[in-house]
C-alpha cells in the first residue's frame, strides 16, 4: 500500500491530538503499521496544535512527515497555512468549514468541506467536533469502515462516560455519512 | 500482551518496571518528563520506590546508593540532566555499579531547545566524568526497540557491573507506537559484593571508586578496562539494510536512521545502490563491521542530527579505505529523505 502520512491540526483544546491518537489506535488494530507524533512544546501555546499519523502495511520508514502529507485535517487557519505547502499531489484536504477559507488551495489537491463546529451544536455538545473530524477521516481512508469509528469511541470512551459516548459516535457518523 | 499503542517515554518506564526496576530517582526536563510521571504511578504499585530529587546531581547519587546497597535501579534525564549527572556516572564506574541511565536527548549546548537533537553523541559515548571508564550506550530507533533495549540494559548492567546508557531522542519520547513490552521479570545477578549489612559474612563490602595506593588503582583500572574488552567481544550490535550490494553506505543511528531508509529505498527506485549501516550499541561501537561493510562502496555517509560527532567513529571504522561525507542538522530540525538523497547524488557528482 501507499503509505498514509495524515497531519491534524488546530487551536490547542479542539482535541486534534487524541484524535489522532484514535486514527493510530484503529489502524494498529487493523494490523498496520503506525506511529503517531505530537507537536510538542513551545508552539503548543496559543497556535496551532498538530500530530502527525503515519500509516503503513511495510516498516514506517519516518515518524516525522517532511513531506508528501497525503491526509491534512485542518481545523483552523492557520493549520492550513502551516501544512498547505507540504501536501502532495492528489492530497485529500479535510476542512472546518466554519473557519477555513479554501480560496488559496491549489487545484490539485481535493478539499472537503464539513461544518465541525455546526454538527457539534447540532448535537449540543462542542466537544464532540473532534469525533465528527474522525468520522470525516475515516470516511476518506480506504482501511477503515463505519464500524471501527464507532467501536474506537466505545473504547475510548464507553466505561468513563457513556453519555458523551453516545454524542461522540453521533458526531462520528453524521460526519461519516456526509458525503 | 497483545500490542499497546504508547508514548516512548511511557513504554521506556513500563518497560523499566517489568523487567524488576526496584528503584527510580529522577528530576524533571522535558523531553523526558513522562518517564518520571509514569514511574511516579505504577513503581510503587509493583514494589518499587519513587522519588523525585532535589536536583540531576542527588538523583544520580540516590542511584549510586540505591545500587550499592544491591537493589536494581534507574534514573532519566535529558541533555542538560545528564551533563550535570556525570559526575555520579564517573563515581558508579568507578564502583562497579549497574545501573540504568535513560537519556532522552535534546537541543543544545546549554539549555539549547526542547526538540529532538543527537547532539549528545559524545557525551554519551566519551562522557563528562573524571578517569578511566567507560558507559555501554544502546541507542534504539523507535519505540518498541526502546523498550527492549531499557531490559536489555539492565541485563548488560548486571553482567558486567556497569552503568549502562539508554539513548534516546526527543521523538522516541514524546511519539506513540504500537508495542508488546515483554513482561517476563529479569533475574538479578546475586550481587554478592553489594553493601547489604554484614550478617554472617567474614568481611565486609565496600563500595567505593577510591583508591590511593598507585598500584591497586592501575589494577583497579585494568580491571574496568579488561571488562570492556570483554564487553567490545560479546555485545556489538548493529543492523544493516541493503547494504549487501550498495554503492553508497549511510550510517546513521537513532530514529534519523528511518528517515535514512526512506532515503534509500527512494535511492533505489532511481538506481543509486544506497544501504544503511545502523549502530545499535554506540558503546562498544561496531568498528570491524562497518569498516567490513564500507570495503565496496563508493563513499560512506555519516548522517546525524549534530554537527557531525559519530562521524569521528565512523572515520576510526572506516580508517581511509573510501571517503568519509558528511550530512547534518541541528537545532530541532530534523532532515527530510530529499536531503540525504540531494546529499547522496550530490558526493556521486555527475551522474
Amino acid at each position: 500500500m501507499k503509505s498514509i502520512k495524515l497531519v491534524c491540526a488546530g487551536f490547542g483544546g479542539q482535541g486534534v491530538l487524541s484524535m489522532g491518537q484514535m486514527v493510530a489506535l484503529m489502524a494498529m488494530k487493523k494490523g498496520f503499521n503506525t506511529s503517531w507524533m505530537p507537536s510538542y512544546g513551545p508552539e503548543m501555546r496559543g497556535g496551532t496544535a498538530n500530530c502527525q499519523v503515519v500509516i503503513d502495511d511495510a516498516e514506517i520508514a519516518s515518524p516525522i512527515i517532511a513531506e508528501g502529507i497525503t491526509l491534512l485535517l485542518a481545523m483552523n487557519q492557520m493549520a492550513l497555512t502551516k501544512f498547505q505547502p507540504k501536501l502532495e499531489k492528489g492530497a485529500w484536504l479535510i476542512v472546518n468549514e466554519a473557519l477555513v477559507n479554501t480560496d488559496e488551495v491549489p487545484s490539485d489537491v481535493h478539499v472537503l468541506k464539513v461544518d465541525f463546529n455546526k454538527i457539534a451544536s447540532e448535537i449540543g455538545n462542542p466537544k464532540v467536533q473532534n469525533m465528527a473530524a474522525l468520522g470525516s477521516i475515516a470516511a476518506q481512508l480506504d482501511i477503515f469502515d463505519k464500524q471501527d469509528g464507532i467501536e474506537i469511541i466505545e473504547e475510548k470512551f464507553g466505561m468513563k462516560n457513556p453519555e458523551l459516548t453516545k454524542l461522540n459516535q453521533k458526531a462520528f457518523e453524521v460526519a461519516y455519512d456526509h458525503h | 500482551m497483545g500490542k499497546v499503542l504508547m508514548k516512548g517515554n511511557e513504554a521506556i518506564a513500563q518497560a523499566a518496571i517489568s523487567a524488576g526496576c526496584e528503584g527510580f530517582f529522577g528530576y524533571p526536563i522535558t523531553p523526558q518528563n513522562e518517564v518520571p510521571e509514569y514511574m511516579s504511578k505504577y513503581l510503587a504499585k509493583s514494589g518499587g520506590v519513587f522519588v523525585q530529587a532535589e536536583s540531576e546531581i542527588a538523583a544520580i547519587n540516590m542511584v549510586y546508593g540505591a545500587a550499592a546497597a544491591g537493589a536494581r535501579v534507574m534514573t532519566s534525564s535529558s541533555s542538560p540532566g545528564i551533563a550535570l549527572k556525570q559526575e555520579g556516572i564517573s563515581y558508579c564506574a568507578g564502583a562497579q555499579l549497574p545501573i540504568v541511565i535513560v537519556s532522552v536527548s535534546r537541543g543544545g549546548p546549554g539549555l539549547g531547545s526542547i526538540l529532538p537533537s543527537q547532539g549528545d553523541y559524545n557525551q554519551a559515548t566519551r562522557g563528562g566524568g573524571n578517569g578511566d571508564y567507560r558507559v555501554i550506550v544502546l541507542a534504539p530507533n523507535g519505540v518498541q526497540e526502546a523498550t527492549d533495549m531499557v531490559r536489555h540494559a539492565f541485563r548488560l548492567a548486571d553482567t558486567y557491573r556497569i552503568p549502562v546508557m539508554v539513548m534516546a531522542d526527543g521523538i522516541i519520547g514524546q511519539m506513540m507506537e504500537p508495542v508488546e513490552i515483554d513482561t517476563t521479570p529479569i533475574p538479578k545477578a546475586a550481587n554478592l559484593w553489594a553493601a547489604t549489612g554484614k550478617g554472617n559474612r567474614d568481611h565486609l563490602n565496600v563500595v567505593n571508586s577510591m583508591h590511593l595506593d598507585s598500584v591497586e588503582l592501575e589494577d583497579h583500572n585494568i580491571l574496568l578496562n579488561n571488562k570492556y574488552l570483554e564487553i567490545v567481544k560479546n555485545e556489538v550490535e548493529y543492523e544493516k539494510f541493503l547494504s549487501d550490494d550498495a554503492d553508497v553506505l549511510i550510517v546513521a543511528y537513532g530514529t534519523p536512521s528511518r528517515i535514512v531508509k526512506s532515503a534509500i529505498k527512494t535511492l533505489r527506485e532511481e538506481g543509486i545502490k544506497a544501504g544503511l549501516f545502523r549502530p545499535k550499541t554506540l558503546v562498544p561501537y561496531p568498528y570491524d563491521a562497518l569498516h567490513e561493510a564500507s570495503k565496496n562502496v563508493k563513499f560512506v555517509l555519516c548522517a546525524e542530527l549534530s554537527m557531525g560527532q559519530m562521524l569521528v567513529d565512523v572515520k576510526l571504522a572506516v580508517n581511509g579505505i573510501v571517503p568519509v561525507h558528511f550530512y547534518g542538522r541541528t537545532g530541532g530540525i530534523i532532515f527530510e529523505p530529499s536531503e540525504i538523497v540531494n546529499a547522496v547524488k550530490s558526493h556521486l557528482g555527475g551522474k
